[in-house]
Order: C-alpha cells, then sequence, then structure tokens
C-alpha cells in the first residue's frame, strides 16, 4: 500500500496499475441507509441557532405534506464541557454516525478564544471531504445574472486550511499549504460521480498550477487520473484567474459542466457564484463524507430576527433537496423543489429579504399549496 | 519613505478631480533614482509578451509614434512558451534594471512541473516591484451588468503563496508554502492609503483569511489596522473584509468598495473579478510599482493564446497601461491625449473589438484612435 503510493506528480504514470487497485477501494461516498420498519428513513435533524428552528421547521412541515419517507432525529451540538475541553455532544455524534444523513441549520460562531470551530469539528469527525455547492439563477428574484447554473466541489479537509503555521522568527511566517494524493484523488472521485449523476458532461479542474507547480500539479494528476475511469465524462482543466473572469461575465458556459478545486480556491469561488444569484440566503450546500453526509445551509444564524417569524427557508430547503437526491429520493426532491420555485417566481408570499411581506409560515403554507398542483 | 520619495511634481493633481481620462493619475511615484534619458527621450524596456502580446504593443508602438512621444524602446522578445527563451530572458531583466521602467505583455507558464517557474513571477521578485494596481472602472459608453463601479485592487506582489517554495515531505504528500512578512505587508498597507490620499479616495478594504490563516493573514491584517491607524488623522476610513465574503460582495455590490489591499493570490482573483464586472481583460490597466522599477502591464495577467495572431484583441488595456508609463515619466499631457482619444473611441460606440461588442480589428481599433488624437 505504502509502496503503490510512491507516485505523486511525475512518476504517477509508472505505477497506473497499483493505482487503480487503490482506487476501486477508495470510497464513492453513496448513500447506503436503510429504512427503518415503519417505511422511512431516519435522518438527523440538527435546527441549529438563532433562525435555526424556525426555518428547521418550515422544512419539516413541508416535507410532513409530501409525505417524504423522513423522520426526524432532533439533536443539538451546543457545545459540552468534556474532560476539560467543549466538544460535540455524544448524542449528536452517534446520531449523525448511525443514520449517515443529517440536515443542519445555521450555527451561531461562538465569540472567544479557546472554541474549536463546530463545522470543523463535523468535518473531521465523519471525514467531510467535499463540499458540493450548486448555484441556480432563482426566478422571481432579480439579480445582474440570471443565467447561473453552476456546479462547485470543493475540497474540504486539507490545502491552505490545514492549519499549520508557525512563525520562524519575528514577523515572518510560513502557512502551509498541504495537498495530499489521497485527498485529491478522493474529492476528484466524487466529481466525476456528481457529473455522472447530474446528467453533466464535463468536469473541470481549476488550479494554479503554473504557480504550484507541485501542489496543485498533483491535484490535476489525480484528476486527470481519475478521468480515465469515467470516459463518457470530458475533462477539461483551467486557471483559477480565467474562471475567476468568465464566470464574472458571463456564468452561462458553466452549466454543462462540474468544477472541481482545492479547499480555497473552492471556498472563494462557491461564495463568489452565490453572490451571482443574490447571495447565500438562496444557495444550498453539502457535505459529503466517508461517514456520513451533512447538508447545511450556510447563511448565518441572523439573531437579530431570530423568533420573528421573518426569516427565509429557502437554503435550508433547498439544501434538503440536495440530500433527498443523495438518498435517491428524487422523485420528492423534484417535486418539492418545483413547489418552492414557483412559489418564489410567483412572488405572492416571499419573505422580506426577497423583497416580499410573507411570513416563514405563510411562505411554507404556499410551497405546500403548491405540492398538490 | 514612500512619501518623502514622492516627487513634488505630482502633487498639484492630487486635488483634481478623477475623470474617466485621468485613471492612473497621483499613483504613488516611488522611484528614486532617475529613467534612463538621453536628450530628452527616455530609454524604456519592452517585453511584448506571448499570446496577444504582439499585437497590442504594436499598437501602443504605432500611437506614441503619431504623438511623437519621446519614447524609445528597448524591445525584447521573449517568450514563455520555451525554456530557450531564458537567455533572452535575462537579457530584458538587464535592460529593465537598467532602464528602470519598462512595458510588458504576458509570458506564457508552463503547467507542467518539469517547465520553468513564472517569468512574470521572477521579474516582480527580482526588481521587488512589490505592488501591483489595477483600477477597476465603468467606461462611459459601455455599459456592463454592473454601474459605476469604481475601484482600485492594490495587490501585494512578490510574497505569499507565490513564494515558490514547495517540497514533497512524503510521496503523495506536497506542503508549498505561504510566506507572510511584516515589512512587506506594512508597505503594501502604506501604499494603499498613500494611493488612497493622492486620488482622493475615501476608504481602503483589506481583503485577508485571516479566521482561517490565522497567524500569515493574521499578520497581513494586524499589520494594516496599525498602519491605518496612523493614517487617521487623513480622514481616510477603512474596513476589512474576508476572501470568500468580498468576492461574493463584488458581484453583488462592488460600488461599496473604493481602494482593496490584499496579499498576492487573493489579488488575482479580485483582480480578475473586477475585470469582468467593468467589460474584461482587454480594457483593466495595471502597473507594477518598487521602490527603484516601475513595470507596467495589463491588468489582467491573461496571455490569451486563442486571440493570438487574429488581429482581434482589443489593445486598449495595453494602451491605457502605457498611458500611466507616460505619466509615471512626468508625460502627463501625452497621456491625457491618448488616454482620452481611446476612452472617446470607446464612449463613441461604432469601432469597438469583439470582447466589447464590435466587429473591429485590433488595428481598425487603433486607427480609431489616432484619429482622435490632438
Amino acid at each position: 500500500m505504502l509502496a503503490s503510493k510512491s507516485f505523486a506528480g511525475l512518476a504517477a504514470g509508472a505505477v497506473k496499475t497499483s493505482l487503480r487497485s487503490y482506487a476501486s477501494a477508495a470510497p464513492t461516498a453513496a448513500f447506503a441507509g436503510q429504512k427503518a420498519a415503519n417505511g422511512k428513513y431516519t435522518v438527523t435533524l440538527v435546527p441549529g441557532d438563532g433562525i435555526g428552528p424556525e426555518i428547521s421547521e418550515a422544512v419539516k412541515n413541508i416535507y410532513t405534506a409530501a409525505g417524504v419517507p423522513i423522520q426526524w432525529e432532533e439533536v443539538s451540538v451546543n457545545p459540552v464541557l468534556k474532560g476539560g475541553r467543549t466538544v460535540i455532544p455524544d448524542a449528536a455524534i452517534h446520531s449523525i454516525k448511525k443514520n449517515t444523513v443529517a440536515l443542519k441549520g445555521p450555527l451561531a460562531t461562538p465569540i472567544g478564544k479557546g472554541h474549536v470551530s463546530l463545522n470543523l469539528t463535523l468535518r473531521r469527525t465523519f471525514n467531510l471531504f467535499a463540499n458540493v455547492r450548486p448555484c441556480v439563477s432563482i426566478k422571481g428574484f432579480k439579480t445582474p445574472y440570471d443565467d447561473v447554473d453552476t456546479v462547485l466541489i470543493r475540497e474540504n479537509t486539507e490545502g491552505e486550511y490545514s492549519g499549520i503555521e508557525h512563525e520562524v522568527v519575528d514577523g515572518v511566517v510560513q502557512s502551509i499549504k498541504l495537498i495530499t494524493w489521497d485527498a485529491s484523488e478522493r474529492v476528484a472521485r466524487y466529481a466525476f460521480h456528481y457529473a455522472q449523476t447530474s446528467g453533466r458532461k464535463r468536469v473541470t479542474a481549476v488550479h494554479k498550477a503554473n504557480i504550484m507547480k507541485m501542489s496543485d500539479g498533483m491535484f490535476l494528476s489525480a484528476c486527470r487520473e481519475v478521468s480515465k475511469e469515467f470516459p463518457d465524462v470530458k475533462y477539461d482543466e483551467d486557471l483559477l484567474d480565467r474562471v475567476c473572469l468568465q464566470i464574472t461575465q458571463n456564468p452561462r458556459p458553466y452549466s454543462d459542466r462540474v468544477m472541481v478545486m482545492p479547499n480555497l480556491y473552492g471556498d472563494i469561488l462557491s461564495d463568489m457564484c452565490a453572490g451571482l444569484i443574490g447571495g447565500l440566503g438562496l444557495t444550498p450546500s453539502g457535505n459529503i463524507g466517508r461517514d456520513a453526509s451533512i447538508f447545511e445551509a450556510v447563511h448565518g444564524s441572523a439573531p437579530d430576527i431570530a423568533g420573528q417569524g421573518k426569516a427565509n427557508p429557502t437554503a435550508l430547503l433547498l439544501s434538503s433537496m440536495m440530500m433527498l437526491r443523495h438518498m435517491n429520493l428524487v422523485d420528492f426532491a423534484t417535486k418539492i423543489e418545483k413547489a418552492t420555485l414557483s412559489t418564489i417566481a410567483e412572488g405572492k408570499f416571499i419573505t422580506g429579504d426577497l423583497g416580499g411581506r410573507a411570513s416563514t409560515s405563510e411562505y411554507a403554507n404556499a410551497i405546500i399549496q403548491k405540492l398538490g398542483q | 519613505m514612500l512619501r518623502s520619495a514622492l516627487p513634488s511634481i505630482v502633487r498639484p493633481t492630487i486635488a483634481a478631480q478623477r475623470t474617466a481620462t485621468s485613471l492612473s493619475t497621483g499613483y504613488p511615484q516611488v522611484t528614486q533614482r532617475p529613467t534612463t534619458k538621453y536628450g530628452g527621450v527616455y530609454t524604456v524596456t519592452l517585453i511584448p509578451g506571448d499570446g496577444i502580446g504582439a499585437e497590442i504593443t504594436d499598437s501602443v508602438k504605432e500611437i506614441f509614434e503619431h504623438v511623437n512621444a519621446p519614447i524609445e524602446w528597448e524591445q525584447y522578445n521573449v517568450s514563455g512558451m520555451s525554456s530557450a527563451g531564458e537567455g533572452l530572458f535575462r537579457e530584458a531583466m538587464d535592460s529593465l534594471k537598467r532602464n528602470r521602467v519598462g512595458l510588458k505583455g504576458i509570458l506564457f507558464t508552463p503547467i507542467s512541473q518539469s517547465g520553468h517557474i513564472s517569468w512574470n513571477v521572477a521579474m516582480r521578485q527580482q526588481l521587488d516591484i512589490y505592488a501591483s494596481v489595477v483600477i477597476c472602472k465603468s467606461l462611459p459608453g459601455f455599459p456592463t451588468r454592473h454601474n459605476d463601479v469604481d475601484f482600485a485592487i492594490i495587490r501585494e506582489n512578490t510574497e505569499g503563496e507565490y513564494s515558490g517554495l514547495e517540497h514533497q515531505s512524503y510521496p503523495g504528500v506536497v506542503e508549498s508554502l505561504k510566506v507572510s512578512t511584516r515589512t512587506k505587508a506594512e508597505r503594501i498597507a502604506r501604499f494603499a492609503f498613500d494611493f488612497a490620499l493622492k486620488n482622493n479616495r475615501k476608504k481602503v478594504t483589506c481583503v485577508h483569511k485571516a479566521n482561517i490563516m490565522k497567524l500569515g493573514d493574521g499578520l497581513f491584517l494586524n499589520t494594516f489596522r496599525r498602519v491605518a491607524e496612523e493614517y487617521k488623522a487623513s480622514g481616510i476610513a477603512f474596513n476589512d473584509m474576508i476572501v470568500d465574503n468580498a468576492s461574493m460582495q463584488l458581484v453583488a455590490k462592488p460600488q461599496q468598495f473604493d481602494v482593496m489591499v490584499m496579499p498576492n493570490l487573493y489579488g488575482a482573483i479580485v483582480s480578475n473579478i473586477g475585470a469582468a464586472l467593468v467589460g474584461g481583460p482587454g480594457i483593466v490597466p495595471g502597473c507594477n510599482i518598487g521602490t527603484d522599477y516601475a513595470l507596467f502591464e495589463p491588468g489582467c495577467r491573461h496571455v490569451a493564446q486563442d486571440l493570438m495572431g487574429t488581429n482581434r484583441a482589443n489593445p486598449a488595456a495595453m494602451i491605457l497601461s502605457a498611458t500611466m508609463l507616460l505619466r509615471h515619466l512626468g508625460l502627463d499631457p501625452i497621456a491625457n491625449n491618448i488616454a482620452s482619444a481611446t476612452f472617446d473611441v470607446i464612449n463613441s460606440g461604432k469601432v469597438r473589438t469583439a470582447d466589447m461588442g464590435g466587429s473591429a480589428t485590433t488595428s481598425e481599433f487603433t486607427s480609431a484612435i489616432i484619429q482622435k488624437l490632438n
């Protein structure tokens, strides 16, 4: 096994066969959950902080009305003290591990030192290696861009976010961007898998290998190797600079492909794409992992409007659509998505952030009304 | 040091109203040594670069000839397409060191690990031209998806992710070093505030990722804040924004930005987003400034291999970069003449290249500018 990893970069070709054997054993992170006796899948629900409980309630109501075969197991991930350290409660971890799928509302970021980032902890605990961020223009909410349909997959575990930094001497800091073949290969595989299942014809690796020849170079080598196993999906590479320029100028050509990239580029580009369609309140996000997959709203917990029934649940609802598709409950996803988008397009029952006056529950009820149509 | 080195002739322009034709007046001029000048003629190094470089620098040469600009070019046709060009690259570097001022296109950098390192980056590091200035401003007569965009991107040009330090610590495990230093953070922050002062801009925004890279970007952000305190009396506001949020804000509400300052890699991202907001890489000029050298190149660093030799490239970015060069040499009247002719041609809308929705060739666009020259 160790010997088979002696490729990386230049030597990649020489050990192709041993690579294959590794690759075929790699996790594809496909959903393998079983229905319970009552015919329903159990899914962990983390309502979250601030507006989290309200928007989770809206999603639950819509799911009940649509008859989605899911039962929720609600847990809190608010950190508890354990052995002098703040950690995520065991109950939450067990629940997610058992159900392998979770839906998560926004979490308030604790201020002050000593708190581990909850998102980071979840990412590490469940090996959430790929962050999937689709952005589609929402009809009825006008932005300067009306033709956005992008899918971006971001490596989620390493890169610039390795957290390895040190001050060499006073005033000189080295931050290490860590790229490994295994993580690159794993996220590339998921990108191709996603392209295949979502009907996109092309995977584009976004990189800066002209400058970071070894690190981004290895990311590209891994993508190229994986691409050979997916002959029906086209593969190409594009410089980060060009992608930023072209998406901002005209996002339409990106509707036929899945973009895959290292951590930092993905972080920046995914939020940029969200900006094209009107911000984080309308964009879903899914974290695909080896041990579990967590779908979440990436916007803030908006404590200023919490409890007032004004919050927009769209991001969490759309994230849950990604979850349904991940669980192969595609018909339910399509049905709810259609009802949601046409409710927004009509504009009669939309929330304040979209320029309407409806409350969270009025919006949810409008969607429920449309489910039968 | 930056401020004291400013030639006093630049100062009167500070108060002047910014208009489309004075896009780049008053960027900090920090060259301490005189430029090469014989009999009133400046010698300037010209590196057309790869891709469309030759075509768009030809436009500049043609226009300069027409206005009789006192510039003598020392041209080096360096190409990054193969490592064989290295000898010529070194000669060009020597020329730049002699003349201290240059105009260049973009050199191609191979992606393969066996290929040579980026010569564009090597130039910036060797000449220590640490500040990249790119100005993104909506052009009159050329509406895009966004209106009233007008901000300047000040990018640290010599360290960060572009350190070139990488190693494979174990097969399949690569570490790439991002180097951040207080010295370089401080001088770029000062440059940004000086730029804001001289261009009558009101706010400087630091773009960073200090929530994740707590030490590296933390150093950049803390240094920025410390420098900002010193400029408080001048009334320049400052804030900071995480790079992912900044990118989102840029495509949604770009009007909120004035001067932005950031480490190297974020600069590559932000300048491309910024250029796209106002019409693309063909119209956004830029320059790289250090204490001893100044190198002018299009703000959006694309080789545009696909357009090479088709006579369809938009030379405006290169022409405007060249007007920045003229201002750097104190030749403001000539610069203004060329810049206003260029903006007039774009504004009238009759002669435009394909990237701006027209059908004119590079040479037709250039001729149209020449006809408008005084």
